[in-house]
């Protein structure tokens, strides 16, 4: 069962005592203004967590994988995704640390 | 956008809660996030996109200075799907027209 937004309004609720409205809306309201940034065009960094950057792809042949017909796979601007040291360091193993 | 900068753009749209209410509010998250990735369970976010950890099975490498031989252990990898919505909007407007 994966982590959705219920689980994290919840840990809040328990962890620091906000109402689920408050906690629900801070939690809407982080993944919001992170998606906004990209929207905008600006790279979001959150430190000890990674960073969401902005790339802009050219464009290339492609295919349709069912049909094999040949396409071009227009130019586009993709989000991704750079985890921190910290965090890379957290999920295999590592103890964590304050920085 | 840093951390910070997003504490206070939260703080901002909920000038009922402290500042300080929103930062901790912010670390628990990231902090409840990494966690959940640690212990290899997958995050979705609706619109937003999904976290899930990608495994790189151990192998055999090669000191490259040396030439030796070593087993390099197997590396977890988080790794970020962005969702459609953030898809669409991240990208050109005309590759998304009438779609976003």
């Amino acid at each position: 069962m994966a982590v959705t937004k219920a689980e994290i309004v919840d840990m809040l609720f328990e962890t620091m005592g906000l109402n689920k409205r408050e906690a629900k809306g801070v939690v809407e309201a982080m993944f919001d203004h992170i998606r906004e940034n990209l929207a905008q065009g600006e790279e979001v960094k959150l430190s000890g967590f990674g960073n969401f950057t902005l790339r802009d792809k050219n464009p290339r042949p492609g295919r349709n994988p069912k049909t094999g017909v040949e396409i071009t796979i227009t130019a586009r601007r993709v989000v991704t995704f750079h985890p921190s040291q910290k965090l890379k360091a957290y999920v295999n193993g590592s103890e964590p640390d304050n920085g | 956008m840093t951390k910070s900068e997003l504490i206070k753009n939260i703080s901002a749209q909920y000038p009922q809660l402290s500042v300080r209410d929103i930062e901790m509010a912010t670390r628990h998250m990231l902090d409840y996030l990494s966690d959940a990735l640690a212990e290899g369970e997958r995050i979705e976010i609706r619109g937003f996109g999904s976290f899930s950890m990608h495994v790189r099975p151990a192998k055999q490498g090669r000191n490259p200075k040396t030439g030796e031989s070593v087993m390099v252990p197997e590396k977890r990898v988080p790794h970020f799907k962005p969702g459609k919505e953030l898809r669409e909007q991240v990208d050109y407007p005309e590759n998304t027209s009438g779609k976003a």
